[in-house]
């Protein structure tokens, strides 16, 4: 029964490199600059750019490569599906036909740029959750969103249920891998059965565990209550972002260069 | 790697036994119950059950769990029936049973803690009171009529009513059905009260193993692994340690009031 032991909330490695240091809002805005030039982005040589300066943050982040190319695994079957949509569907210039299969060149230069452009979008993005824990993420989030609060974007409170739902999320595999057991222990069988069966047999474990989340959520909103929370409103915070100059420095290397790219590739 | 959760744990617990298991939190108690029914199987050693090897990979383990039936701590948070039978019903029916003999389990499991089926079988658990769903629960787990009964903490927040009541009917099978019932609790006073056995874990292995008297004159070895003896008993040491020959073997009330009037008769006579 350890199938929930291994499961990572969020994939932070801790570290105390330049990458790990900077604010939270500095590698959300750097991440959001990358996802906008990768759109934009339409030839080898921006991608080949784009790559190089991930490859540069990546070996300034410290993380092992390991980790950051685990995060593609489970994009393998997409990345897989894309590149062969594009390499047979697109028309153009045949190069080869295997049966009804016509590979052409431009399906060759489209897959080949639509799987970099996935790969760099999955490499970049979990660089942010690789070095930003959880919670500073949160704190990033809602500083960021901060603004949107005059037209009507509930900064603290979003950011206040995602503090929350990571929170608690090893409790709910935990009481998951619990009931899972009473109920198997009254002969309960969620391995076994078709689609409908199996379905069915979850009835036993959902049911208790929703009813166990609204108690414990009633729990929680009386507890944060007797300890005054009445919302973000005049709220202060033990840890404090602050911009230093390297975060200046990095935002405008990372806006510059993306724009600079965006413009000429 | 992890360490290692128990080790060098050997022991035999024979039919019809009522055995108690104390430990401190986090010496093992949970992780030993659980190999009782195969919910956990041994990295090394072998478990076995009516002389049926769990650890073989071609043991059924579903039919192990029928005989071994396993209430675990607040098992009131595991109910998910919109009625009570459906809910008391889950077990028989993973047996494959027939309609009536679930509803005669049913039947019997509810009146074993203390519901009349007529009365609660259409009703939602969630409607009743911790103490009542609790008793709920356990006769899901009775319903599968278990030859071994395993109880984790089964009275844990409850009022003194609703604990004499559980305490009472766990009683009560073992006596009535002579199913073998282990009950792992914190409560010295509980253990003293019910069991013919007592196993005591200490750091994933078993530190003491005897019956009540026996383990319980271990005072101070039990005192060093966070757990104490119960108050009557520790009552007796006292008078002992200031100069009264008490014989400290007592376990409840009656027997220390006993003893306590023997020795001082004895005393006053032996003035005269």
């Amino acid at each position: 029964m350890a199938m929930f032991k291994n499961i990572t909330i969020g994939q932070y490695i801790p570290g105390s490199s330049i990458i790990h240091r900077l604010d939270p809002r500095t590698k959300i805005l750097s991440t959001m600059f990358l996802i906008i030039s990768l759109f934009l982005v339409d030839s080898f040589w921006g991608y080949g750019l784009i790559g190089l300066g991930i490859i540069l943050v990546i070996r300034a982040s410290e993380i092992p490569w390991k980790f950051v190319l685990r995060g593609l695994k489970p994009l393998f079957v997409i990345l897989l599906l894309t590149v062969s949509l594009h390499l047979f569907m697109t028309e153009g210039e045949p190069i080869f036909q295997i049966w009804f299969l016509k590979v052409t060149r431009e399906g060759v230069i489209r897959g080949l740029m639509m799987g970099f452009r996935l790969i760099l979008l999955v490499v970049g993005t979990s660089l942010l959750t690789l070095t930003t824990s959880p919670i500073n993420l949160t704190d990033g989030i809602e500083s960021l969103l901060k603004p949107g609060k005059k037209i009507g974007i509930p900064a603290h409170e979003l950011a206040m249920m995602m503090t929350i739902a990571l929170r608690f999320i090893p409790t709910l595999l935990e009481e998951t891998e619990k009931i899972m057991k009473a109920q198997m222990a009254r002969g309960a069988d969620f391995q076994s059965g078709g689609i409908i069966q199996r379905a069915k047999s979850l009835i036993p474990l959902l049911v208790p565990l929703f009813v166990n989340a609204f108690r414990r959520a009633d729990d929680l909103a009386v507890a944060m209550e007797a300890r005054g929370y009445r919302g973000g409103e005049g709220r202060t915070k033990f840890r404090e972002l602050h911009f230093s100059k390297i975060d200046v420095i990095a935002i405008a290397i990372v806006a510059v260069s993306s724009v600079v790219v965006s413009i000429l590739f | 790697m992890a360490k290692a959760a128990l080790t060098d744990v050997s022991i035999t617990i024979d039919d019809g036994e009522f055995v108690g298991l104390i430990g401190h939190t986090g010496s093992g108690k949970s992780t030993l119950i659980q190999h009782f029914n195969g919910l956990l199987l041994p990295t090394k050693g072998r478990v076995f059950v009516d002389g049926v090897d769990l650890t073989n990979r071609e043991t059924k383990l579903r039919m192990i769990r029928q005989k071994v039936g396993m209430v675990f701590q607040y098992p009131e948070h595991q109910l998910f029936g919109e009625t009570i039978l459906e809910d008391v019903g889950f077990g028989p029916r993973n047996m494959g049973l027939s309609e009536a003999e679930v509803i005669t389990r049913v039947k019997d499991a509810l009146a074993l803690v203390g519901f009349d089926y007529e009365a609660v079988k259409d009703r939602s658990p969630f409607e009743l009171s911790g103490g009542q769903r609790r008793r709920v629960a356990i006769a899901g787990v009775l319903a599968m009529r278990p030859s071994v009964l395993i109880l984790d903490e089964p009275t844990a927040g409850l009022d003194p009513e609703g604990r004499e009541e559980i305490l009472d009917e766990i009683k009560a099978l073992h006596h009535k059905w002579g199913i073998t019932v282990i009950l792992v609790t914190h409560s010295m006073e509980d253990v003293a009260r019910l069991v013919d056995r007592i196993v005591v874990m200490e750091k994933g292995t078993i530190a003491l193993d005897g019956t009540p008297v026996e383990v319980f004159r271990e005072v101070e070895r039990l005192e060093a692994m966070g757990l104490g003896v119960p108050q009557i008993t520790e009552l007796m040491h006292e008078l002992k340690k200031h100069g009264l020959h008490v014989n400290t073997d007592i376990l409840s009330v009656e027997q220390a009031e006993e003893e306590i009037i023997r020795v001082l008769e004895l005393r006053d006579h032996g003035n005269v």
